[in-house]
């Protein structure tokens, strides 16, 4: 061949080996097709393993009744006992080492999320005990008053 | 040249059958990849929704976008409860005010004051990642960054994501967006690191009302596939033909 027609080839032929080199080093070697099709399940395989490693932040209740036994107990005697801990306590993460104290949510937007009364027939919200927020103490905390681990001021 | 008639139509023949063959058909598939493909894995991650039994108290966001890492005070969800009330007047009247995390705590509806007895229906409705089993968000990743594990969760890969947002449009449910620290699509993965490992999600966990269950559809022992077997359930966009794996007990059509 020709030299001026040898120059252009072998540029051509040295960028294919280029890219397909860069692409070999840089695509990870579990990238493929893992699973039923290339549409749905062609991932890089690390991934899923990269997913579970998340940090978990709630731990639930039993974490918290290992140390709290006696807040504990209290709120399972309660009609309150259907609420998670760590909803009002906030996430336990790694409590008592990180955080070393939770913040307690004792607002009054907080209690109103089930309490502010909404009579909405399709849903069980209408069953709650509930209040209209703009007559019942407005402004106040619903703490001053209520203990939110024996809510029902008669038991007091 | 000679080439008797007999010869042309043989060589025609073969020439054509041999055109037709798909190149897959000469493909040898591995035992792993055969294995899949007839659905072997053992879990199938569904979530099932009782409608009714949702009063709107929004801790299920709260607790995913703490546990999730989502911006807290950003326009942003993984999941969300919409709030639905149909009037006698046959209006209906729908909001999500910053996706309900922090409940519904007022009659009002986009500054709308509605009265109890004007309404004809009225209820509230999580929202959150299908699963679905046909994802179109999956199907249009230019770069295999979304994808769909063998137990039904779509996931996204963030170091190879790259933040084109197609798959963010191609949600028929608009569940995806745009992650304002991380620069990736972003979306509800089942809480993929609590399932693993046996607990429950993080909006199962807060949800104090059981409105909210995750289960196994391919344990017949699960609670939540003997509701999904034997109850009266629906789904979402069901005619996109998506096959979202999130239920519902109670799903009303004014629901879009």
């Amino acid at each position: 061949m020709k030299n001026h027609a040898w120059r252009p080839f072998a540029v051509a032929i040295v960028a294919i080996a280029l890219l397909l080199l860069a692409r070999a080093k840089m695509v990870p070697a579990d990238f493929g097709v893992h699973g039923k099709s290339f549409t749905y399940n062609f991932y890089r395989k690390s991934d899923v393993q990269d997913w579970r490693n998340f940090k978990v932040k709630y731990k639930g209740r039993k974490y918290c009744q290992e140390c709290h036994s006696e807040n504990y107990d209290s709120i399972m005697a309660s009609p309150h006992q259907i609420i998670q801990c760590e909803n009002c306590h906030g996430p336990a993460i790694d409590h008592p080492d990180n955080p070393e104290t939770l913040t307690i949510d004792t607002s009054r937007g907080l209690c109103l999320r089930c309490h502010a009364s909404l009579p909405y027939s399709l849903s069980d919200r209408a069953d709650l005990p509930a209040i209209d927020p703009d007559t019942h103490n407005p402004g106040q905390d619903c703490v001053e008053c209520h203990n939110p681990h024996n809510p029902s001021l008669e038991d007091m | 040249m000679s080439c008797s008639r007999r010869k042309f139509l043989k060589t025609a023949f073969t020439g054509t059958i041999a055109a037709s063959l798909p190149l897959s058909a000469f493909k040898i598939l591995n035992p792993a990849e055969a294995h899949a493909s007839i659905g072997d894995a053992k879990t199938r991650w569904v979530f099932l929704v009782d409608v009714q039994k949702c009063v709107g108290c929004g801790m299920c966001v709260k607790a995913c976008k703490n546990e999730n890492e989502v911006p807290y005070d950003l326009p942003v969800t993984r999941t969300w409860v919409e709030r639905y009330v149909i009037t006698k007047d046959g209006k209906e009247h729908i909001d999500s005010p910053m996706g309900g995390r922090d409940g519904f705590t007022s009659a009002e509806i986009k500054g709308e004051k509605i009265k109890p007895e004007d309404i004809n229906k009225a209820f509230f409705l999580p929202k959150l990642c299908n699963q679905c089993d046909n994802p179109p968000c999956v199907q249009v990743c230019p770069v295999g960054a979304s994808f769909q594990t063998l137990d039904g969760v779509v996931l996204v890969d963030r170091t190879w994501c790259i933040g084109c947002g197609y798959c963010i449009m191609a949600c028929p449910y608009g569940v995806r967006f745009f992650h304002p620290k991380y620069k990736v699509a972003d979306k509800c993965t089942f809480c993929y690191h609590r399932i693993s490992k046996g607990m429950k999600t993080a909006c199962v966990d807060a949800c104090s009302f059981g409105a909210r269950q995750i289960g196994n559809l391919k344990d017949p022992d699960d609670p939540v596939t003997k509701i999904i077997m034997t109850e009266r359930v629906g789904v979402l966009k069901d005619e996109y033909g998506t096959k979202p794996q999130v239920y519902y007990l109670g799903l009303d059509e004014e629901v879009r």
